[in-house]
C-alpha cells in the first residue's frame, strides 16, 4: 500500500482550496474589472504597420504610462467594433461605407476621419516575363472582370503581341479593403471580380506564388514589393497620359493612378475628449512623415498631415467621401471637403 | 507424418514468417516517416531561427524592427493563459470524472452524459471560440483578457481530463474499494485518500497532454480577440501594499505565442520569418518540456503504488 497517504489527502484537499478560491475570487473581481484606460486600435491590416510603428515610439515615449493595444480584424471587422464603442480607433485601408455609417450613427458613435498615408497598389510579375511589363487599365479590366472567368486564360487573349500561354492569377482575399479598391478602380465595381485565381489574405502567400512562376501576375500593397524586389517585377500602369512604375515619388506626385490609395484612421469623438487619446493623434500625424517611410509605405505632403491635424483638433466630424469610395482624388482635396455623418 | 507434410508445414511456416517481417518493415517505414517529417520540419525551424533565441527574444516587447522585436508578451501572455486553465480545467475536470465513476447512478441520464462527454472532445476548438466569445466577452462581461482566453482553453481541455481521470479511475482495482468499504470507510475516504491518489499518475499525464495542445490553440483565442500587438505586461498578481494579491491581471489584454508567431509570418520583411522560427522553436520546446513533465510524473507515482 501507499506509505504516505497524508501527501495525497492534502495534495487533494489543496485542490478543492484552491477551486473555492478561485471561485469567490472570481466573484469579487467581476465588479472591479476594466479600470486601466488603454488605448484600444483595430482593423485593417494594410494600417497595421504604420499604426504599430506610431504606438512602439509612443509607447517609448510615455514609458507604459498609457497602455495600447493594436489588433487586426480587417477594415470591416474593426468598424464594426468601432461602432459598437469597443474601440477608440479604427485602422481602414477604405472610406466608412454607408451600412457601416449608419450603425455608427445609431449608437451614438461619432469619428474623425485621418488619411495616414497611401498605399500602392502594385502589379507584379515574374522578372522573367519580357513582355507584360507595360500594361494599361483596359487590359488589366479584360483579365480580371468576372467576366473574364473561364474565357480569358492566355495571355494572348489579352494583347495579340503576347505569348499564346496561360497565365496564373494572385490576388488579394474577398475580406480586404484592398481587394475592394483593386475591383472598383479596375472593373469600375467594387467586388466584381472574377474568382478563378489564388486569393490569399496573406500576401506572402501571393508573393511566393507570382515569384515561382514565370507567367504568373498578382497584385499587392507597395510594402510586399518593395521587400521583394528581387523576385518580383512591377508593372507599369497607365495612368490616361503615361507609364507609371509605383514608387514613393510618382505616388507622391499623383502620377501613379488609379492604382494609389489613401489609407485612414477613425478616431472616436468620444475617445478624443481623453486628453491620451489626443496626444497619441498628435503624435501619429506629427511623426507619419518619417515612420511612414520606414515600413515602406507613403506618406502625404506635409501639408496635409498639418491640415488633417487642424481637422482633428477642430473635430471635423464624419466622413469626406459619403459612404462610397471614389478612386483619384488628391489628398488635399478629400481633407477640405465638407463631412458627412 | 510423412517427410512431404513436413515440407508442406515448413514452407507455410517460412510464407507466415515472410508476411510476419514484411509487416514489421512496414510499421517501421511508418514510424520512420511519422518521425523524420517531425524532425526534419523541426530542424528547419532550427535554422531558420536559432540565431535570433537568446536573452534578448525573451525579454523584448514587439517591434517593427525584426532585430529587436522579441517574445516577452507572447511569452508572459501564455503562461498566464495556461494557469487559469489548469486552475480552472483540473478540479472541474476530475470532479466530473469522479462523480461519473464513482457516484452516478448507473441509468440513461449517466449514459447520456458520458457519450456527450466523449463527443465534445471531437469538437472543432473554433466552435468554443465562438461559444466563449457570447459567454465570456459579452455576456459575462469578462472582456477579451486573459481569463477569457483561459476559461475557453479549460472548456477545450475539459473533456480530455474527464476521460484521462475516468480511465485512469477504472484502473484502480475494485478490491481496494471494498477493502476500504470493509473497514468502514465512507465513499468520500474510500475516494479521496485511495482511488484518486492512486490515479494521479494518469490524471496529471491528461492534463499535461491537454495543456500540451491547448498551448498552440490559435483559432478559439483570435474569436475571443487576441490581440496582435502589445508592448506591455498585465500588472503584476502580487504589490507591496496590502491587499498584497492582485488580481487585476486576468482582465488584462493578452496576446498569445502563436498569434504572434502568426502575425511575424504574414510580415513583408524577410526577417521576421526567422523571428517566427525562432518563436516555434521556443514553442515546440514548451510542449515537449510538459509531455516529459508527464512522462517524469507518471514514472514517479507509479513507484508510489505498491499492489
Amino acid at each position: 500500500m501507499v506509505h504516505d497517504t497524508d501527501f495525497f489527502r492534502r495534495f487533494t484537499l489543496n485542490m478543492i482550496t484552491k477551486h473555492i478560491l478561485l471561485a469567490t475570487s472570481l466573484l469579487t473581481l467581476v465588479s472591479t474589472a476594466n479600470a486601466a484606460s488603454n488605448i484600444k486600435i483595430d482593423g485593417s491590416s494594410t494600417v497595421y504597420p504604420i499604426t504599430e510603428a506610431v504606438v512602439e515610439e509612443f509607447q517609448k515615449l510615455k514609458r507604459g504610462k498609457v497602455r495600447l493595444t493594436v489588433g487586426i480584424s480587417g477594415t470591416g471587422g474593426g468598424f464594426k467594433k468601432f461602432c459598437r464603442g469597443e474601440i477608440d480607433i479604427a485602422d481602414a485601408s477604405r472610406p466608412i461605407k454607408k451600412s457601416e455609417m449608419d450603425a455608427c450613427k445609431k449608437a451614438g458613435i461619432r469619428y474623425v476621419e485621418i488619411p495616414v498615408a497611401y498605399d500602392a497598389l502594385t502589379i507584379v510579375i515574374h522578372p522573367d516575363n519580357t513582355w507584360a511589363r507595360h500594361m494599361t487599365v483596359a487590359e488589366l479590366k479584360k483579365m480580371w472582370e468576372p467576366s473574364a472567368q473561364g474565357k480569358i486564360k492566355k495571355w494572348s487573349d489579352i494583347n495579340p503581341k503576347w505569348p499564346d500561354h496561360e497565365f496564373k492569377l494572385f490576388g488579394a482575399g474577398t475580406d480586404s479593403g484592398t481587394f475592394e479598391y483593386f475591383t472598383e478602380a479596375v472593373n469600375g465595381k467594387p467586388r466584381a471580380s472574377r474568382g478563378d485565381y489564388t486569393a490569399s489574405e496573406d500576401d506572402n502567400v501571393l508573393v511566393l506564388g507570382v515569384s515561382r512562376n514565370k507567367h504568373g501576375l498578382g497584385y499587392f500593397g507597395y510594402a510586399y514589393y518593395a521587400e521583394n524586389k528581387n523576385k518580383l517585377r512591377a508593372v507599369a500602369v497607365h495612368n490616361g497620359k503615361s507609364f507609371v512604375l509605383p514608387s514613393t515619388e510618382t505616388v507622391e506626385a499623383g502620377s501613379y493612378q488609379p492604382l494609389a490609395r489613401p489609407i485612414f484612421i477613425y478616431v472616436s469623438a468620444k475617445s478624443m475628449a481623453r486628453p491620451e487619446v489626443k496626444e497619441f493623434v498628435h503624435f501619429y500625424l506629427d511623426n507619419a512623415i518619417q515612420l511612414v517611410k520606414e515600413v515602406k509605405y507613403v506618406p502625404l505632403p506635409a501639408s496635409a498631415y498639418a491640415m488633417a491635424r487642424k481637422n482633428f483638433d477642430g473635430q471635423k466630424l464624419g466622413t469626406a467621401f459619403g459612404g462610397k469610395n471614389e478612386v483619384g482624388l488628391k489628398i488635399n482635396e478629400i481633407l477640405a471637403r465638407k463631412a458627412h455623418e | 507424418m510423412d517427410d512431404t507434410k513436413v515440407s508442406e508445414i515448413r514452407q507455410m511456416i517460412i510464407r507466415h514468417k515472410r508476411w510476419d517481417r514484411l509487416f514489421a518493415l512496414l510499421g517501421l517505414c511508418a514510424m520512420i516517416l511519422g518521425v523524420l517529417t517531425l524532425t526534419v520540419l523541426f530542424a528547419d525551424l532550427l535554422i531558420d531561427g536559432a540565431h535570433r533565441i537568446g536573452v534578448d527574444f525573451f525579454t523584448s516587447f514587439p517591434s517593427r524592427k525584426p532585430e529587436s522585436a522579441g517574445i516577452l508578451s507572447a511569452f508572459v501572455g501564455t503562461c498566464l493563459v495556461m494557469l487559469v486553465t489548469v486552475v480552472t480545467a483540473v478540479p472541474l475536470g476530475v470532479a466530473a470524472a469522479v462523480y461519473l465513476e464513482e457516484y452516478a447512478p448507473r441509468n440513461w441520464m449517466t449514459d447520456l452524459i458520458e457519450i456527450n462527454v466523449s463527443n465534445l472532445a471531437g469538437v472543432p476548438s473554433i466552435i468554443y471560440g465562438l461559444l466563449a466569445l457570447g459567454l465570456f466577452v459579452y455576456a459575462l462581461d469578462f472582456g477579451q483578457s486573459i481569463l477569457s482566453a483561459g476559461l475557453t482553453l479549460a472548456l477545450l481541455i475539459l473533456p480530455m481530463v474527464i476521460v484521462a481521470t475516468r480511465e485512469s479511475i477504472r484502473a484502480v482495482p475494485g478490491s481496494i474499494r471494498e477493502a476500504a468499504y470493509a473497514v468502514g470507510a465512507t465513499k468520500w475516504q474510500t475516494v479521496s485518500s485511495h482511488v484518486l491518489p492512486y490515479s494521479t499518475g494518469g490524471i496529471l499525464t491528461g492534463v499535461i497532454i491537454g495543456l500540451a495542445r491547448a498551448i498552440g490553440e490559435t483559432a478559439p483565442i483570435i474569436t475571443i480577440g487576441a490581440l496582435t500587438f502589445i508592448a506591455f505586461l498585465p500588472p503584476a498578481p502580487i504589490m507591496a501594499e496590502a491587499p498584497f494579491i492582485s488580481f487585476e491581471w486576468l482582465f488584462a489584454p493578452f496576446t498569445v505565442m502563436p498569434i504572434q508567431m502568426f502575425n511575424w509570418l504574414s510580415r513583408p520583411e524577410e526577417a521576421f520569418q526567422s523571428n517566427a522560427a525562432a518563436a516555434g522553436v521556443i514553442l515546440i520546446a514548451m510542449t515537449l518540456a510538459m509531455n516529459a513533465l508527464a512522462i517524469w510524473l507518471r514514472y514517479r507515482y507509479r513507484k508510489r503504488i505498491k499492489w
